[in-house]
């Protein structure tokens, strides 16, 4: 044929894939296949748990490969379609993107298990285990794209899924939250959408590590300081970061509860992974500028964020501000921006999904037990459920921060990193959220767990079997421990993404490995 | 809209946009046309069909549910993308070959089975909305 005559290196890939390079596309890939086969099946609900768990299960395989090869040999790419990066849309897995997509994937897959009780037929067959598994094909792209559009199209992709998640069921509560959700978010990716059009006015590509390596060169003539903004806000919107935050305790008491627990681990983290991405490894001069506003948003969300669940008697709710303070406390390190200050925010994101899913699920075993959400009516579940008061217990010493579980850690490299570039008040909000963290869940813990049940309280389902909630909360707990006591390889994990962020060559160079070589 | 006229025409009507549909979607590699547009031409044609002889019709006509169809042409597309991996090309590049078919030669490629997943995700996702609101003014 006359096409092999030519000469093709100059515009495509022509060294052979391994299966090791198609670990990048498989955390997408394998969701989106197995979200198709699920809408195929969508009226053979028994048959949904099985399948969706086993493609998280194959999902959570790959992402692990990914993972240590990304630990081993640095950030690895893959080109859709053969073209030549920027012109080809890379996949680039990098130490952030890559632990963040296990971890996520990892929640996913306990979610999945937990579903199969919280979710009865009908929910299968308005489909939660097609969109879970869409939802997770978005989590995965957002988190292993190396173009900022197609970061776009991701977001984009979960968040369909999301709406399609927050209304099965169809209540009216439900489409009232939906309808906050749907409307706020749009508005977060409008300005996205716009930051990315004026992005690619000013560099004329949306390639991450294209965009990364030019920065410096347009400096003086491109209006980056107006994009890192637009970015800030939109992605902000995303995190929920105050003041921006309000659609998030608008909309998280609503949906299932297994639902709740998933966007709560996962998809505020997506926001934090962008603004990470974006600000410190696109604009970094630009985040220097902005790191003063960006402590005080994030000494904002963190205070603001606790302080709101403090005056909530819905645990669901008094979770959903919980989950906007642990934002809060992820910003900070994006304003210190120093290498010990990321690498408390990428593991207090690991920290942050594991734990906060956990809690959800957590109200989900309280309410099946106790017969309620409200802090009103819960009651005597230690002396009816001790396993659950321990697990309760591991986990609320996780979100405050307190030994021995997960959320110490980044704490502690956290307020370190505040005293260590001067902004000791830094350090006092989070020193001070993780007291009023305390506070908020020692009050849940005592009014729920502790007290004795009130008269008249209504009663759990009565052949209640938490067998199911207490497999899940035991697997989530096991990483939850791990972190807490043997920190050790997670903050190595932490500190390679920090790294990789504040110092992106290794990233470009895996992009454009001919001009790196030059 | 159950007048003689419609019910009579849009058996007729249906099958052709259906037809041109296909057309559209054959012709969309170098020309305009393509999944998108020809999976958009076959959901109206079976709305169509919807608004002149009622739901039921339809959906017995189609046999499977939209949204399995929707289903099935995502794994398509998908699976249109995963065949890189047999050839050690990055993933989605366009696989091209040539058969013999009666005497003809065919150009086959990846590229079009994405095309036509693109076909049957449009035409199950859009006639699932279509018919689910046509049977709600009828129901």
């Amino acid at each position: 044929m006359a096409a092999e005559s030519i000469d093709i290196s100059d515009a495509m890939v022509i060294q052979p894939t391994t299966l090791g390079d198609w670990m990048i596309v498989a955390p997408v890939g394998v969701p989106i296949l197995f979200a198709a086969i699920l809408l195929m099946v969508r009226h053979e609900t028994r048959l949904h748990a099985g399948i969706a768990i086993t493609g998280l299960l194959l999902t959570l395989a790959a992402n692990a490969a990914l993972l240590l090869q990304v630990l081993a040999d640095g950030p690895q790419v893959m080109t859709m379609g053969r073209w030549l990066p920027p012109f080809g849309i890379s996949f680039v897995a990098d130490a952030l993107g890559a632990s963040l997509a296990f971890v996520a994937t990892l929640v996913a897959a306990v979610c999945a298990l937990y579903a199969m009780k919280d979710i009865g037929a009908t929910g299968r067959r308005y489909g939660f285990y097609p969109f879970v598994m869409a939802l997770m094909a978005g989590v995965g792209g957002s988190f292993l794209t190396g173009d900022i559009f197609n970061l776009y199209v991701w977001f984009e992709v979960f968040l369909i899924s999301s709406f399609g998640l927050l209304i099965l069921g169809s209540t009216e509560r439900q489409l009232d939250g939906a309808t906050k959700y749907a409307i706020l978010n749009l508005v977060g990716t409008t300005l996205f959408l716009t930051a990315t059009a004026y992005l690619y006015g000013t560099f004329g590509t949306l390639n991450m590590a294209d965009i990364a390596r030019r920065v410096d060169a347009v400096r003086d003539t491109g209006p980056l300081m107006t994009l890192a903004v637009l970015y800030l806000l939109a992605f902000g919107m995303k995190a929920a970061a105050f003041p921006v935050n309000f659609w998030l305790p608008a909309s998280y008491h609503t949906p299932r509860i297994v639902t709740a627990a998933l966007f709560g681990g996962v998809l505020t983290k997506v926001g934090v992974y962008a603004l990470l991405r974006v600000l410190v490894m696109m604009f970094p001069v630009e985040r220097v500028e902005l790191s003063g506003v960006i402590a005080w948003v994030a000494a904002g969300t963190m205070v603001l964020g606790i302080m709101g669940a403090l005056a909530q008697s819905d645990v669901r709710r008094v979770l959903g501000f919980v989950v906007i303070s642990g934002v809060g406390v992820m910003l900070a390190g994006l304003a210190l921006g120093t290498e010990e200050g990321l690498t408390g925010t990428v593991l207090y994101a690991f920290h942050s999904i594991l734990a906060m899913t956990a809690l959800y699920l957590l109200a989900g075993v309280m309410k099946e037990l106790g017969g309620s959400y409200s802090l009103h009516e819960l009651g005597g579940l230690y002396r009816a459920y001790p396993a659950m008061g321990a697990f309760a217990l591991i986990l609320m010493l996780a979100v405050a921060g307190l030994p021995p579980a997960s959320g110490l850690w980044p704490k502690i490299l956290l307020v370190q990193a505040s005293l260590e570039s001067g902004l000791p008040w830094l350090a006092l909000a989070i020193l001070a959220t993780g007291l009023l963290t305390t506070i908020a869940l020692g009050r849940v813990y005592i009014l729920a767990i502790w007290r004795n049940r009130p008269e008249g309280a209504p009663s759990g389902e009565p052949n209640a079997r938490p067998g199911l909630g207490y497999v899940s909360l035991a697997l989530l707990c096991i990483p939850i421990i791990l972190l807490g006591v043997y920190p050790e390889p997670f903050i190595r994990i932490a500190e390679t993404a920090a790294a990789g962020l504040l110092d992106p060559s290794a990233y470009i160079g895996a992009v454009f490995p001919v001009e790196a070589a030059q | 809209m159950r007048t003689l006229i419609f019910r009579t025409v849009a058996p007729y009507l249906t099958s052709l946009m259906i037809l041109f549909s296909v057309f559209v979607l054959l012709r969309g590699h170098n020309e305009p046309g393509g999944g998108f547009i020809g999976g958009l031409i076959a959901a109206s044609a079976f709305a169509i069909y919807g608004i002149a002889c009622g739901v039921s019709p339809v959906r017995r006509a189609l046999y499977f549910h939209p949204m399995a169809i929707s289903g099935f042409g995502l794994l398509v597309s998908a699976l249109a993308g995963w065949l890189s991996y047999f050839f050690q090309v990055p993933f989605m590049t366009g696989l091209w070959t040539k058969v013999n078919f009666l005497g003809v030669p065919l150009d086959l490629s990846t590229v079009l089975f994405f095309d036509i997943g693109v076909y049957l995700v449009v035409l199950g996702s859009i006639t699932s909305i279509a018919l689910a609101l046509e049977e709600r003014e009828h129901g």
